[in-house]
């Protein structure tokens, strides 16, 4: 089994990249010039179900999209710290286990804080 | 030189490969969905329909690129590039069978997870450079369902590196079957590793693992937008959410994302759980089944019919249950998969220390 991986290993993640982004541009390029563009300005304006247009769309969203966003950000984290502890911890034994549970419990408590807090409720 | 030329046609050939599963699955869904719904589904073009989906894309690729005058120009041709490169570029760490895969790296999972993240911020791109109001409101949610029910994937696919110590993918794969070097045990209880077959799959090795598939099962839905988790896009409501003002290839780019995300969840789902590209026949005996079904092109046939198994569980599933609330959807994942999925964890790491 190899622990470690050289740089030339990643190297067909730069051909798939290379491909994906000449097959995008090439047909977007080609199809945008060959085709016919008729511009109108009813056509141009943004969607809306064939009702006029009213205001901007850009308009503030609720706050829960920004708790939602700040508390994966949150855990995510923690779940990226554990990673590297779940590929090893069997090596590092019950001391290492012991202690990765601290970790979690105190990450728990968090969690608990913010069930009751109700930060997770949509109304 | 020809170690690149490699590269370049195995990168073309995972590219030849989305393009006709996105072709078949869109077929296939509108078969299926004809089928649960007791219509008949597309049946003009070419015989039973076949060629349905080749006129769609013709079509697609010749409509006009619509760049609305509100929007914005840059973010909103970047946006379905992005989105597709991000699903795309998540295949190259998968193996298809034993010694065959793309890039064989000892983070693959990791960089799996990583680049599929980066979908949501196409989709952001998508809503907000669109300047629509259905594309803001699909953005948000689908931003938002996005990245909680990547909480409760990551705690079950941490319950799988626990058990497996390992994050590269191929190496999941190997301890899956008869190749392992390893001691495998079905529930712990009953050595199988010569055994292989169904018994060495990862979801029966500890029991908890099955719960973990489930939790992860639900989170990949929710994950590719796809019903009952699909509020994000929403016909109903949004219209069509994040992708409104798409028109021609930059649609077919979203819709061949889409599609191509519902195989890659799968597949991933079939490495970490399904046994990846092991034989699902045992040794019986004198009866050497799983040995003589183990190889490159078993791998890939497979590996090809497990992923296309989940793929019709996720048609059907979408066909059957209606679309969830959003604080359903909210409650499902913080309150139900996430504690869940941490428990699973938990379990994962006594299970590996005592009794594996």
């Amino acid at each position: 089994m190899e622990t470690q991986s050289l740089p030339i290993n990643y190297l067909p993640i730069i051909f798939q990249m290379l491909v994906a982004i000449g097959f995008v541009v090439t047909t977007m390029f080609v199809t945008h010039k060959i085709g016919p563009k008729r511009k109108t300005k009813d056509k141009l304006t943004p969607f809306e179900s064939g009702i006029e247009v009213v205001g901007n769309a850009r308009t503030p969203a609720s706050i829960k999209y920004f708790l939602v966003a700040i508390l994966f950000v949150l855990f995510d984290v923690e779940v990226i710290f554990m990673y590297p502890w779940a590929v090893n911890f069997k090596d590092m034994g019950k001391t290492g286990m012991i202690e990765m549970f601290i970790f979690m419990a105190t990450l728990l408590a968090g969690f608990i804080y913010v069930i009751k807090k109700k930060a997770l409720d949509w109304d | 030189m020809s170690l690149y030329l490699t590269y370049f046609i195995v990168a073309a050939g995972l590219f030849a490969f989305v393009a006709v599963f996105t072709m078949f699955g869109v077929y296939a869904e509108r078969k299926v969905s004809a089928f649960i719904q007791h219509r008949l589904g597309p049946t003009e073009t070419g015989k039973y329909g076949t060629l349905q989906v080749l006129a769609d894309m013709l079509k697609m690729a010749q409509k006009e690129i619509i760049i609305p005058a509100a929007a914005d120009k840059i973010l909103f041709l970047a946006a379905p590039v992005i989105i597709f490169i991000g699903v795309y570029l998540g295949f190259v760490a998968l193996p298809w069978g034993p010694g065959l895969v793309p890039a064989n790296i000892n983070i693959g999972l990791y960089y799996v997870f990583a680049i599929i993240s980066i979908e949501t911020l196409g989709i952001l791109m998508a809503g907000w450079g669109s300047n629509n109001k259905y594309s803001i409101l699909g953005a948000m949610r689908s931003a938002a369902q996005i990245i909680s029910y990547e909480i409760p994937a990551g705690f079950a696919i941490i319950a799988v590196v626990m058990v497996a110590q390992t994050l590269n993918l191929q190496d999941i794969a190997t301890q899956q079957g008869v190749l392992s070097a390893e001691k495998v045990k079905f529930l712990g209880l009953w050595d199988v590793t010569h055994t292989g077959g169904l018994l060495s799959w990862n979801i029966f090795k500890a029991p908890h693992l099955l719960v973990a598939f489930v939790i992860y099962f639900i989170a990949s839905l929710a994950e590719s937008n796809r019903a009952p988790f699909d509020i994000p896009e929403a016909e109903s409501e949004l219209v069509a959410g994040f992708h409104t003002e798409f028109t021609g290839l930059q649609f077919a780019l979203v819709f061949l994302a889409e599609y191509s995300m519902m195989f890659l969840v799968s597949m991933i789902g079939v490495v970490l759980f399904l046994g990846a590209w092991n034989t699902p026949l045992p040794n019986l005996g004198a009866v050497k089944l799983a040995n003589w079904t183990t190889g490159p092109l078993w791998g890939i046939l497979w590996i090809l019919l497990k992923s296309l198994g989940l793929v019709g569980v996720q048609m059907w599933i979408r066909w059957t249950l209606p679309r969830l609330r959003v604080d359903q959807l909210m409650n499902l994942c913080w309150k139900v998969l996430t504690p869940l999925a941490f428990l699973c964890m938990l379990i994962s790491g006594i299970w590996r220390l005592w009794v594996m």
